[in-house]
Order: structure tokens, then C-alpha cells, then sequence
């Protein structure tokens, strides 16, 4: 492997949903940690699940599932710890996954405009071709609220 | 040689809070925020009826000296399935009772976390942030976030429409006898 395509390779951890595989580039990854309580109370905020303690931190849990895979997960097997930018500000936000990630290395194509706004590029592995994602857009965040802004909210609060 | 005056730790900032109950979701509040705890009962001779369109988490007023509060049924504020409420906060600095199930305990929080950034709804007008108890993560209510001023600017406009009609009635009455 030449120098210049060695600089190409960039890391990238593998995670499922369901029978589904999708990428999150692994500079955003902050650990993964097995499945522990979820603490609910009312909001209106739709593909948040609620919250889990980590490690004196309370963290968001994000399910992104039914967007990605059409459904919700049934079973948890562990939540991807990731870095979700907010501008300037960085928070911790946990992905419910269905089985365990794997940390390769690859090169990513870059998403075109008629890709989905979560899809920040695409890996080809093991014969797959796979989403990165983009967490920035998939995850709920003041911006998207702002996007909404004229869309009427629901009535019921969630969960 | 004198050694460097030991630096005294800095006490940790706490705060009473109360824990309630409105439909069996947990939820904590400043107890600097509550000016009073009242019986649900209590209030019900004093009360006056009211209707704001849109807004059917208020249906009562109590008319306090040259002050209107406004009862708040807490369930529908949250969208939580609606229960009676027993008990009533009347909530400092604000025009708010707000009507719960019950007390469950005070307590002392040593930290508030700001509410994550993902949630980016009408919650955050809501609450002030979220703390951890007993390993469990309780949201803490914003006092003056129960009634918007629009909601505000609606039920005084309710209540006078409600004033006016007392006031048209009793006329009513004076005028046959």
C-alpha cells in the first residue's frame, strides 16, 4: 500500500440494526456499554427514548432505528456512546444497537445530494455496501427544530 | 519554611427540592419555588370556573386580592394521563397552582444538569434541567414554564370575558327585584 492511499483509510466503527449494517465515523465514538435503565419523564421530542446514567453523565438515548431500518429495535444488546456536535457544543448521545460493533478501517465515498440528509458517505466491506451516517442530522437537535418550526407539534407528550 | 495555608474545599452548592407525583411520573421542584402547599379541597369554594380555547389544562382561576391564579392540572400540562390531583403548589413569582397527586419526598440536590440538547421541544421551556437521585434521574420543573404569556394573555382575556358575564347576570338580577 502506497503512502498516499494508506492517508485515505480512515477508521469507522461497524454497527447493526436489525439485519442491517451501518457506519459512524470512529472519531465520534465514545464507548459502547451494555444495556442499562432508561429513565423516561414527559417530553415532545420524537425518537428520544429518555435518558441512561453513564458514568455521572446523564445521556440521551436516541433511537434512530425506525428511521433507519423502518422499525424499532426489540432487543437492545448494547447503546453506541457517540459525539454529537450542536453547533459549537458536543454532547454525549447513546444509539441503541442490536449486536456488536467492529472497528475497521476504510475508504469512504463521499454522499451525493440525492442521498438521504443522514448519509454522510458510503464504505464498501465484506462485500457490503454501507451507510455512514451522519449524526448531526439523524439525531434530534435545536436545528431540526428550527426546520420544523412550522410543522404543528403533537398533542400527547412522549413517551 | 512556612508551608502554603491549606486550600479549604469549596462547599458544594445544594438545594431542597421537593419530589411529586402527577399521574406516577416523578418530578422534582425548588422548594424556594413553592410559596404554598394546599389541599386540592381546600380551594374548591373560592374557586372560579374558566375557559381559555386551546387550553385545557386550566380550568380554574382563584382569585387572590388583586391577584388571579391560575390552577394548572399538571397530567395535561405534561401530556400524561389526566388524574383529579389532590394537592396544589402555588408557585412564587408566578400566576401558577399547580394541581399534583402527592408529595413523595424533600430531598437535596448537589448537581443540576442542563437538559441534553436533543431535546429540543416545548420540554425545555419545561424544565430547568435534570438531576440524579438515588440513581435515578428526576426532571426538575421550571416554575414560570407551566404558562406561557400567550397562554397568560388567553386566560386573562378568558377571565374577563368570565368577569363581565358575572357582572351582566347580577345586574340582571338587581334589575328584577
Amino acid at each position: 500500500m502506497t503512502v498516499s492511499a494508506e492517508l485515505e483509510l480512515q477508521s469507522f466503527v461497524l454497527l447493526r440494526l436489525g439485519e442491517r449494517r451501518f457506519a459512524v465515523s470512529a472519531n465520534q465514538i465514545a464507548e459502547l456499554v451494555a444495556p442499562s435503565r432508561v429513565f423516561r419523564f414527559p417530553h415532545r421530542t420524537p425518537k428520544l427514548d429518555g435518558v441512561i446514567l453513564r458514568r455521572g453523565r446523564i445521556v440521551p438515548v436516541c433511537d434512530v432505528s425506525e428511521m433507519l431500518v423502518g422499525k424499532r429495535l426489540t432487543s437492545r444488546r448494547f447503546y453506541l456512546i457517540a459525539v454529537r456536535n450542536y453547533g459549537t457544543q458536543r454532547e454525549w448521545i447513546a444509539i441503541p444497537v442490536t449486536g456488536e460493533c467492529e472497528l475497521i478501517n476504510a475508504e469512504m465515498t463521499a454522499a451525493v445530494e440525492s442521498d438521504a440528509p443522514h448519509v454522510g458517505g458510503w464504505l464498501s466491506h465484506d462485500g457490503d455496501v454501507i451507510e455512514v451516517l451522519n449524526l448531526d442530522t439523524l439525531t434530534p437537535g435545536p436545528e431540526q427544530l428550527r426546520a420544523q418550526a412550522a410543522t404543528p407539534h403533537a398533542a400527547e407528550a412522549l413517551p | 519554611m512556612r508551608l502554603a495555608a491549606p486550600v479549604k474545599p469549596s462547599p458544594v452548592k445544594t438545594e431542597q427540592i421537593i419530589l411529586f407525583r402527577v399521574s406516577g411520573q416523578l418530578f422534582a421542584v425548588s422548594s424556594a419555588s413553592v410559596q404554598e402547599v394546599r389541599s386540592a379541597d381546600s380551594m374548591s369554594g373560592s374557586e372560579i370556573e374558566i375557559s381559555a380555547p386551546g387550553l385545557r389544562k386550566v380550568r380554574h382561576v382563584v382569585r387572590r386580592g388583586d391577584r388571579s391564579l391560575f390552577i394548572v392540572n399538571g397530567a395535561m400540562h405534561f401530556g400524561l394521563h389526566a388524574t383529579e390531583g389532590a394537592l396544589l403548589f402555588v408557585l412564587r413569582k408566578t400566576r401558577t397552582a399547580l394541581l399534583i397527586d402527592g408529595i413523595d419526598k424533600m430531598s437535596t440536590m448537589t448537581r443540576l444538569q442542563a437538559l441534553p440538547l436533543s431535546f429540543c421541544h416545548e420540554e425545555r421551556q419545561w424544565y430547568r434541567g435534570l438531576t440524579a437521585l438515588d440513581q435515578t434521574v428526576i426532571p426538575v420543573v421550571k416554575p414560570e414554564g407551566f404558562l406561557s404569556l400567550e397562554e397568560l394573555a388567553l386566560l386573562d382575556a378568558a377571565l374577563l370575558q368570565a368577569d363581565n358575564t358575572a357582572a351582566a347576570a347580577h345586574e340582571e338580577t338587581d334589575s328584577a327585584q
